[in-house]
């Protein structure tokens, strides 16, 4: 076996015992890169040279006996996550020659825990989309199949770690875009409740939506990634101050009594069968591994996409108002005036899906609509709230698929808009609620593309979510892609 | 729910984006689509539900408000699409 497939637990921990040094895992990690990254194309930015010092200089530290809990873990941030001195793009034309001058949250304590920056992996521009094919710069393809899409916002996240480009990546999730992508490319994605990692850094899509979490090998190297980036930070005031538990000591494997609801109105229509059905088996191993699970219903369910793509459409046309050609990234080059230059640049730096949800979000927020919209799917939000709640009195964790259907042909919904946006059917609610969900795969279709299972928990309940896929994924047997 | 043409422009103006005649077009059909599906949300009673604006409940975050040091210009200015190197250039807006 390569050191590249190796789960970023196993690096971790033999880097700790000296069997091999972070140099040889990260030289191992980019050789794969320049072995399959023709046919994947998950990374905007390969930081080679950069990597390999960094590397060097954790080895010394390691020797010196000064290293942190992930020293040597090479690794990949999703490219809406700033990086100080490090092209930072959105996918984005917009953003196209943007360096931070600081860093985010989570890559200052990735950095501290010693891992090391492998690059900048693609996304959909702004991180709108469900297939990561309104990226700017290139088409990322799913490792088990490359004339399938690899799912979306995060999916040169999701690539990378499937196709073994890089130990563990992070993503950003504001419907889906953590978790529909790991379904697609078969691996572990998390988006963690609101206000548990720091968003600060974070180019912001939709501030009461948008969470960072772990693209990951396994639940382990999530709930190990997740240790290192949660917390309270003073830089985000929506941050919640709360102790988190040590999340991988969280994992006993140990199910026997939990409480799973299955929400019925998440099998229905559109939901392909292979999907159920793999969901459905999955519900039995966890059954013969102690739990319970019973059908129940989350009545709102249905109103939950269309609620979301209001919310989160007005978020982002206010968000996205500050790319004026000003003060960083893109300016046209013809303009007549000041607001001309903005309008010019804005037109010419915006994709057509980033333009299409600023004239959504800004109508539902425009005089005489924003009662009809914008108010009303902010109260559907409390109505779809309380359903969760209530379900939560009654059982410890809900599984539903994570995407109605395996990896999508390239091309095959670029051209209606509403039809991509059903890609995002099972995972939107869960960003509605702020609530912590995990997706792993539990199977694979007739063609072998994966299919993912999704485990929605109580708000902060990270551990008892991450653990019911902890002792799930013991009863799954996972196919590597054949590139 | 019928959007148009006018309507377009006038969110884009709001928006600051200028659109093409082709744009234009696909926007009038794609929005009408859009914000029909949205219209669903009507099939809900909502009279008296409080929105939510925030998924987690939490009161404003104080800190104390304390001078401290701030980005050196020179880093700022970095990524600036025009500078004379004390602050961004626009073009005039006073005559």
């Amino acid at each position: 076996m390569d050191i590249y497939q190796l789960t970023a637990h196993e690096i971790r921990d033999m880097i700790k015992e000296k069997k091999i040094s972070s140099k040889e895992a990260t030289q191992s990690a980019l050789a794969r890169i320049h072995a399959v990254e023709d046919k994947v194309e998950s990374y905007v930015t390969v930081l080679e040279e950069e990597a390999l010092a960094q590397a060097e200089a954790i080895d010394a530290n390691i020797a010196s006996g000064e290293a942190g809990a992930l020293a040597g873990v090479p690794m990949a941030l999703k490219d809406n996550m700033c990086t100080k001195g490090i092209l930072t793009t959105c996918s984005s034309k917009m953003l196209y020659n943007f360096k931070p001058p600081y860093n985010a949250t989570v890559t200052e304590k990735l950095l501290e825990a010693g891992t090391v920056l492998l690059g900048k992996v693609n996304m959909d521009e702004f991180a709108m989309g469900s297939s990561t094919e309104t990226s700017h710069f290139k088409k990322t393809k799913n490792p088990y199949d490359i004339t399938k899409v690899p799912g979306g916002s995060s999916g040169g996240s999701a690539a990378c770690v499937a196709a073994d480009e890089a130990y563990f990546s992070l993503g950003s999730d504001t419907g889906g875009s953590i978790r529909q992508p790991a379904s697609l490319c078969g691996c572990v994605g998390m988006k963690p409740t609101y206000g548990s990692v720091s968003r600060y850094g974070l180019i912001a899509f939709a501030s009461s939506l948008d969470q960072i979490g772990p693209l990951a090998k396994d639940v382990t190297d999530c709930a190990m990634v997740l240790n290192q980036i949660a917390g309270h930070d003073p830089k985000d005031s929506t941050s919640v101050n709360i102790q988190h538990p040590d999340f991988e000591k969280a994992l006993t494997g140990d199910i026997k009594g939990l409480k799973i609801g299955v929400p019925k109105e998440y099998f229905g229509a559109g939901i392909s069968g292979d999907v159920s059905a793999a969901v459905h088996a999955a519900l039995d191993n966890m059954k013969a591994e102690g739990a319970q699970y019973t059908d129940m219903s989350l009545p709102l369910n249905e109103y939950a996409l269309p609620a979301y793509y209001m919310i989160s459409s007005a978020e982002a046309s206010s968000n996205l108002a500050r790319f004026d050609g000003v003060k960083y990234g893109f300016r046209a080059e013809k303009f007549d005036d000041l607001i001309d230059l903005y309008c010019q640049t804005r037109s010419e730096g915006f994709g057509a899906e980033v333009k299409r949800r600023i004239m959504i979000g800004t109508y539902a927020l425009s005089s005489g609509y924003y009662d009809a919209y914008y108010k009303k799917a902010q109260q559907v939000r409390t109505m779809i709230m309380n359903d969760f709640t209530k379900a939560f009195e009654t059982y410890d964790v809900l599984v539903t698929p994570a995407s109605p259907t395996t990896a999508f042909g390239i091309g095959e919904k670029t051209s209606d808009p509403l039809q991509m946006y059903m890609a995002d059917i099972c995972t939107v609610s869960v960003n509605i609620g702020g609530l912590p969900a995990i997706v792993i795969p539990c199977g694979y279709d007739a063609s072998g593309l994966p299919i993912g299972i999704q485990i929605i928990g109580k708000p902060f309940d990270e551990a008892t979510v991450l653990n019911a896929a902890f002792a799930l994924e013991k009863t799954i047997t996972k196919v590597k892609p054949n590139l | 729910m019928k959007i148009s043409k006018e309507e377009v422009l006038h969110v884009a103006k709001l928006a600051r984006l200028n659109l093409t005649q082709e744009e234009t077009q696909r926007l009038m059909a794609d929005m009408e689509s859009i914000i029909g599906f949205a219209d669903k949300l009507n099939e809900l009673d909502t009279d008296g539900v409080v929105p939510t604006a925030h998924a987690i409940p939490m009161q404003n975050a104080f800190r104390e408000d304390e001078i401290k040091e701030s980005y050196p210009r020179e880093e700022i200015l970095k990524n600036a699409p025009s500078t004379d190197g004390d602050g961004f250039l626009i073009p005039k807006v006073v005559e």
